[in-house]
């Protein structure tokens, strides 16, 4: 495989739920009371970290997804 | 209730949901120049090398089919059509897709082939593959077109970007990235296109839910709207028509279940072609079957915030109100505070692209191999094709973009088009199940059997679309002439085979049940015999979940 899409996934999420997070947190009373009085911004943050962390420990965990043939399928042009 | 004008879909965006747009962007084109230096030959360009594992391909099949039209329809069909839309994923997709990856897969990809078309070829003739391969290329560019302009509506209705705008900046990314990276580049960015228009979904639906007072909130409003309670049942209003969705059980089951969906799920190669860059035949299999768990659970996404849209806004889909197709767009704007807002717009954005992108990438790989190496000139070396193939791609993007211009001028015509479109493949799965299983099925079955298929298609709706004949609804209409081309086509190719003569066995080795290939090797990874990384384990699964996910709703 080229590159692992799961780093890719994991970062934008990363960036993504940072970015959330400090919305949310800075959100004021106009922002909470059109999300029906729920932070919404940090929640889908948190939910985005949560998210970026899986596929990053899914990624450290099993480095290449893909097992060892078990005999040689490249080749095929 | 709210009443709302049309102008009320402006959404109040800011830099904060810009910079979650743009960095986006970044990304996707970032993959594109990623992938660029993996392509060493025209496998690597077309077939993504043959090397993703079934996680990959399988949500890239999935996001294949969520493009916005599907996702903003979807929702619109929930405020029209009630609980029934989920027909249209529960037995309108899921048996299909499990038949794909159990019984079909192992076919397209064993006998190593590009394309659909390169698989008429193989087990039909030259003529057969032209054809289909000219009917697909011209419908995919079409769409592609008619993608960009629904795309340039929506950003023109919730951002206030000019038409033409859109529709550059949009065809300019789906062009780099798909010139870059070929299908690698597009199957990474449908992955990640599908969690990010998730990501944009999920608050839209919980938000929603918390203003109609919860599921139990939202039954409650729905029994008192126009749907009523015929808009809280899937199965037991359908013994007659007298239902929302004007369609009966046998309709629901054979026109949507069967003729319908395996013909969209099996044939169409904007959705097989991710099955055929999996690893080896086993995650080839489990594509279809992997994307399966995730399409059971989107009407979460789309049924749900129709639903809420319908209850919200008193003058939906009426007269001087919103369109049904603004379900989703009303609820973000009306809940959503900036940020969730920008990956809301991000996720729709990125799933119009997504959607153009899939129609390219079937299209370049088509015109390359079944057009242009098949029929014109087919034995220049290998890096001439990936060249023609980055050519195509800007063929066909450029005339995606004369489309879309096209189609803002007579709209009409080029919904009557798509309609069209759809039933290239309802004649396609009779032809493909029969030549499967009758290894005497003649090469000009084949041929003559899609010729009179798609005509018979065409003889039945275009005379509904006419006003000649009366069919109901729209839907009907559509299992009507689907039904028409399957029988017509099957019928046409027993004739047809028992008067010319059938291809030797040896050449139908590897592509017909019961002839197999003894050449092919066994290309199992270990950990291929885990029960979860068995297509009829998994598969099986998916069937008793569908069904299941029904008991609730009956």
């Amino acid at each position: 495989m080229l590159f692992d899409i799961r780093r890719i996934l994991g970062g934008l999420f990363a960036v993504y739920g940072v970015i959330l997070v400090v919305a949310g947190l800075l959100d004021g009373a106009e922002e909470i009371a059109k999300a029906e009085g729920v932070r919404i911004n940090l929640w889908t943050g948190i939910g985005m970290l949560v998210l970026a962390g899986v596929f990053l420990l899914w990624e450290r965990l099993r480095p290449k997804d893909v097992p060892d043939p078990s005999d040689d399928t490249s080749g095929d042009a | 209730m709210l009443a709302l004008a049309p102008q009320d879909l402006r959404l109040d965006v800011n830099a904060l949901d810009y910079l979650i747009l743009a960095l986006y962007f970044a990304v996707v084109v970032g993959i594109g120049f990623a992938a660029r230096r993996a392509i060493r030959s025209s496998s690597d360009f077309f077939l993504a090398g043959r090397a993703l594992p079934a996680w990959i391909t399988g949500l890239a099949f999935v996001s294949a089919n969520l493009g916005a039209i599907e996702i903003l329809g979807m929702a619109a069909n929930g405020a029209q059509y009630g609980l029934m839309t989920v027909h249209y994923y529960w037995i309108g997709a899921i048996p299909a897709m499990v038949f794909l990856g159990i019984v079909m897969m192992p076919f397209y990809y064993r006998s190593k082939v590009h394309s659909v078309p390169e698989f008429l070829r193989r087990r039909f003739n030259p003529a057969t593959q032209l054809f289909n391969a000219i009917a697909f290329a011209v419908a995919q560019v079409l769409i592609a077109g008619i993608n960009l302009y629904a795309l340039a509506l929506v950003m023109e209705a919730l951002l206030g970007w000019p038409l033409w705008l859109s529709v550059i900046v949009s065809a300019a990314i789906v062009l780099a990235y798909i010139t870059l990276g070929g299908l690698s580049s597009a199957i990474y960015n449908e992955v990640m296109q599908f969690f990010v228009i998730i990501a944009g979904l999920v608050p839209v639906v919980v938000l929603g839910l918390i203003r109609v007072g919860g599921f139990e909130g939202l039954g409650q409003k729905v029994r008192e709207s126009v749907l009523g309670e015929g808009g809280l049942h899937t199965w037991s209003t359908t013994a007659t028509t007298d239902n929302p969705l004007g369609a009966s059980w046998i309709g629901i089951v054979f026109g949507l279940g069967f003729v319908l969906s395996f013909g969209y799920w099996t044939t169409n190669f904007a959705e097989v072609q991710r099955g055929l860059s999996a690893r080896n035949t086993n995650a080839a299999r489990l594509t279809p079957i992997v994307a399966a768990y995730p399409k059971l659970l989107i009407p979460v996404v789309t049924v749900i915030p129709g639903l809420v849209a319908l209850v919200l806004f008193s003058n939906l889909g009426k007269d001087g109100g919103p369109a049904y197709n603004y379900a989703i767009p009303l609820l973000m704007n009306e809940f959503l505070p900036n940020g969730v807002l920008g990956v809301a717009v991000t996720g729709l954005l990125a799933s119009f692209m997504a959607g153009m992108a899939a129609n390219i990438s079937g299209f370049n790989t088509v015109f390359t191999y079944d057009i242009w190496k098949g029929h014109v000139n087919g034995d220049k070396p290998d890096e001439f094709y990936v060249r023609l193939g980055r050519i195509a791609t800007v063929g066909g993007v450029v005339a995606g973009i004369g489309t879309a211009f096209i189609a803002a001028g007579f709209s009409n015509i080029m919904n009557y088009l798509q309609a069209l479109f759809a039933f290239f493949n309802a004649p396609l799965f009779a032809t493909f199940i029969i030549g499967l299983f009758w290894k005497r099925m003649t090469p000009w079955a084949g041929f003559w059997g899609i010729i009179a298929g798609t005509l018979a298609a065409f003889a039945v709706y275009i005379p509904y679309r006419a006003d000649l004949i009366d069919l109901g609804t729209d839907l009907n209409a559509s299992f009507v002439a689907a039904g028409a081309a399957f029988l017509v086509d099957a019928i046409v190719s027993v004739v047809i085979t028992l008067v010319t003569t059938p291809k030797p066995e040896e050449e139908l080795r590897g592509l017909v049940y019961g002839l197999t290939d003894v050449d092919l090797k066994d290309d199992s990874l270990a950990g291929d015999r885990a029960w979860y990384r068995s297509p009829v384990v998994l598969g099986s699964g998916a069937l008793v979940l569908a069904a299941a996910f029904y008991l609730p709703f009956l």
